[in-house]
């Protein structure tokens, strides 16, 4: 009984083993931005299609993951949102892809529309604690914020500049976490990437300046960050066809109509 | 078999027993190793009990997230172990043993349900009653003690369950025949025979709550703040490493393993007075 | 003041009666609330298709496919260990320090929070040892959670072994190993089972561990080597990022159906093994 159940436990392992290896395509891991993540999945999707000889695998994990497994080789490519690389990216060669604006965003619920830079940075500040100070109903507001070290916080405190988050900020660890909270609390604001605007929450229009695609293109609308592909060393086999692929008229287009902004 | 032979045999299983406890020590080494020189190279005292967490501006002091999980494993306590302990009591002394032997294993699935399935229901449907009734932000410090309340009561009633089962029936039956009710029976004599157990069912219920990681992230909003009321936000130490983890770098990411290292040695002093107080059971019997 | 016996019984019945009440009300509440909402959305075709849009639409393929191997990975790798070291711990010595050692160790394992089995394994398996975000890093990551499970309830159910049994097959001349091998583990067996199932249970539901070892790839892998993605993550992303109500609650009631099969199965085990000992 006993030996059987060895026996049939070793040659499972076996066979797990087994099929790892004999796989003949070139496989490419891309890790990192939880923000270009689902960007990256589609585009592999596409990519594949016409050339099925590569595996590319997506991961998240954040940029921090992208730019340590990009150096470790865990992974091929990682994946950066951040609007300065830090220095541990100093050895890898990094390609814009994509642009991606930052919108404030409420509670659709919410009458107030616009708000200042300024103001901005007060309520997140704590400094501006009810809605009634910016036009608004009588309630507290609820600040939400992403996580230190976060893509889109540093990008959002870079070019709002001066924010020293008030303690009691809700933290929040991705773009769809804040759109949810934002999205179940009727007295809240937080910052989300672009793309990920919906029905559910509302974007501010911040000076004056409504987020959109043209106001970002123009640069009338300031809160933007680029998106960084890492190889470590330089670009060369299918590496470098997947991100001339990104690059490319069609790829670029992918890009756009799934809410990013292209590179160029 | 044959082959090895007896002493061959008793060799090998020597060596796979160690295997628990030198994953331990691999765990400790590597947690250690990545943990251990920030905490000095920052200042014990600064990165125990300076509360500013700041890690672009290389601050990390990690008293808030400390306090925090202590506060969020007290309130987990308060709602768990009376309920848990109650329920233990209800079901061995009150309830037939043919019923109780269906509901304990249904409670015992409790702790199979993931913890992700407790954090969303805790933000679904615990975090907008308390926003709408009570004021705040809803994800605070209260939800995260009820969802964790929850999910430690199958821990305490099903150890409690074990340890009030333990105490010899002649015990109950000599206070029954002295013409004790069952509650007096239950707190003369059973609770006073079956107090370590259950004192060690809390302890574990307790490094549970210390440890849950998913479902409080969800439900306690995260923020690096010391709560001043249990409708705050707050982040715990788990909170604290799985939420920046992803984007951090250098002493960033040194600072988070800091926080494991931490969260691991206080893990590991509970666990040892949860077994010295097991083991004075098993003495005592 | 002193209050009638008789008051304080009906007291204590109200009181201890109304908590086991409340935790029963709990459980069912957790259980419907995500099966009336998640039930609708299972269907054959959720169940064998691949997701697609991120899982805004489509199934949940790949994602059972990672739910069933991971955990079986890890089965695979900590049965052997944990049954040996019960075996060893049971049979092979007296209590000592250094059984007294092991035992520590194994319920400090048991203690640890999955955060730092996820930060352990990322470091060590996924980086030092090179394996990647893949299925191996999760399941060994996975294994050495639940060795702590599998070891407690193999020794309880050898231990549960009568001594006489022992004694009889000692008689005859058979050596420790031949008794364990031909008189312990069969009778131990369906303890140790359950020990196996609810280490499964456990396994299917670990989520913080899992993401930081076997990553959160969509594909269907290919090899030990490729990163998976389990329910319990999926329905972690579905819900957290926002991606679709509708199909993170199906993933959720999916998943709490397979961890009750699981979990059912296991007493059903143990009961069965009660019944044929008594």
């Amino acid at each position: 009984m006993f030996k059987k159940i060895l026996v049939f436990s070793s040659a499972l392992l076996l066979i797990a083993i087994m099929w790892g290896c004999g796989k003949g395509k070139t496989s490419i891991t891309l890790a990192g931005s939880t923000a270009f993540q689902p960007f990256a999945e589609k585009l592999a999707d596409q990519y594949m299609a016409t050339n099925n000889n590569v595996v590319i695998t997506v991961q998240g994990g954040g940029s921090a993951v992208g730019i340590q497994s990009a150096n470790s080789g865990a992974a091929q490519i990682g994946m950066a949102d951040l609007v300065t690389l830090p220095k541990e990216a100093k050895d890898l060669t990094a390609t814009v892809v994509a642009k991606d604006g930052v919108a404030i965003v409420v509670n659709p619920l919410n009458k107030v529309t616009d708000l200042s830079t300024d103001q901005v940075r007060d309520i997140f500040n704590g400094k501006i604690t009810n809605w009634k100070e910016v036009g608004g109903i009588d309630a507290p507001i609820t600040v939400v914020s992403r996580e230190a070290g976060s893509g889109t916080r540093s990008s959002f405190e870079q070019i709002v500049t001066g924010i020293n988050l008030k303690k009691d900020a809700l933290i929040q660890d991705s773009n769809g976490t804040i759109r949810e909270t934002v999205a179940n609390d009727a007295n809240s604001i937080g910052y989300v990437s672009h793309g990920l605007i919906n029905e559910k929450i509302k974007a501010l229009k911040i000076d004056d300046q409504e987020c959109t695609v043209e106001n970002i293109v123009s640069g009338k609308y300031k809160l933007v960050r680029p998106i960084f592909l890492l190889v470590k060393g330089s670009l060369e086999g299918e590496t470098k066809n997947f991100i001339d692929y990104i690059l490319s008229d069609e790829g670029q287009k992918t890009i756009k109509a799934e809410g990013l902004l292209p590179a160029k | 078999m044959k082959l090895i032979g007896e002493k061959g045999v008793k060799r090998i299983l020597m060596l796979t027993a160690f295997s628990a406890i030198s994953a331990l020590l691999l765990i400790a080494l590597f947690i250690l190793n990545e943990g251990l020189p920030f905490i000095f190279k920052y200042g014990v005292k600064d990165f125990l009990f300076s509360s500013d967490w700041n890690p672009h501006l290389g601050k990390y002091g990690i008293y808030p997230m400390i306090v925090a999980s202590l506060w969020v494993t007290f309130g987990a306590l308060v709602i768990g172990a009376p309920l848990g302990v109650a329920g233990a009591f209800f079901l061995t002394e009150y309830v037939p043993k043919s019923i109780m032997r269906i509901i304990k294993p249904t409670i015992e699935l409790l702790a199979a349900i993931p913890s992700v399935v407790y954090g969303f229901i805790g933000v679904m449907v615990l975090a907008p009653l308390i926003r709408n009734n009570f004021g705040g932000p809803g994800l605070s410090l209260l939800a995260a003690s009820i969802i964790l309340g929850i999910m430690i009561l199958p821990t305490v009633i099903s150890i409690s369950i074990d340890s009030i089962m333990a105490v010899p029936q002649s015990y109950r039956e000599g206070s029954l025949a002295l013409g004790a009710t069952t509650w007096q029976t239950i707190h003369m004599v059973t609770v006073k025979a079956s107090k370590s157990g259950i004192i060690a069912s809390i302890i574990l219920g307790m490094g549970r709550a210390i440890g849950e990681t998913m479902a409080v992230i969800m439900v306690a909003g995260n923020s690096v703040n010391i709560p001043h009321s249990p409708l705050d936000s707050v982040r715990t130490l788990t909170a604290n490493i799985a939420l920046e983890m992803s984007y951090a770098t250098g002493l960033h990411r040194q600072a988070l393993f800091a926080t494991g290292v931490v969260l691991f040695i206080g893990i590991i002093i509970l666990n040892s007075i949860a077994s010295v107080v097991l083991r004075k059971r098993a003495v005592k019997k | 003041m002193r209050i009638h016996p008789r008051y304080t019984q009906r007291g204590a019945i109200a009181v201890l009666g109304g908590a086991t009440l409340l935790t029963l009300l709990i459980l069912a509440f957790i259980i419907f609330f995500i099966l009336e909402k998640g039930l609708p959305g299972i269907s054959l075709s959720f169940l064998t298709t691949n997701p697609t849009d991120m899982g805004r639409a489509g199934g949940i393929f790949p994602t059972l496919i990672g739910t069933i191997i991971l955990p079986l990975l890890a089965i695979i790798i900590a049965t052997p260990l944990g049954i040996f070291t019960s075996v060893y711990l049971s049979e092979y010595t007296k209590e000592n320090k250094a059984t007294r050692i092991i035992r520590f160790g194994t319920d400090c394992l048991a203690g640890i929070p999955s955060i730092i089995f996820g930060l352990f394994g990322y470091i060590f398996f996924v980086v030092t040892l090179g394996f990647g975000w893949s299925i191996l890093s999760g399941g060994l990551t996975l294994a050495v959670m639940i060795l702590p499970t599998i070891i407690r309830t193999s020794e309880e159910a050898i231990r549960a072994v009568p001594k006489s049994y022992r004694e009889v097959s000692f008689s005859l001349g058979a050596t420790s190993w031949q008794t364990v091998k031909k008189v312990i583990l069969p009778n131990a067996l369906p303890g140790i089972v359950t020990g196996i199932m609810l280490s499964i249970g456990r396994a299917i539901g670990e989520t913080a561990a899992v993401i930081f070892t076997a990553g959160s790839s969509l594909r269907i892998p290919s090899s030990v080597f490729d990163s998976t993605r389990t329910m319990a993550v999926h329905f972690y992303i579905l819900a957290r990022e926002g991606i679709s109500a509708e199909n993170a609650y199906a993933t959720a009631a999916t998943l709490i159906i397979a961890v009750l099969i699981v979990n059912l199965s296991a007493y059903w085990l143990m009961h069965r093994f009660i019944a044929k000992r008594s």
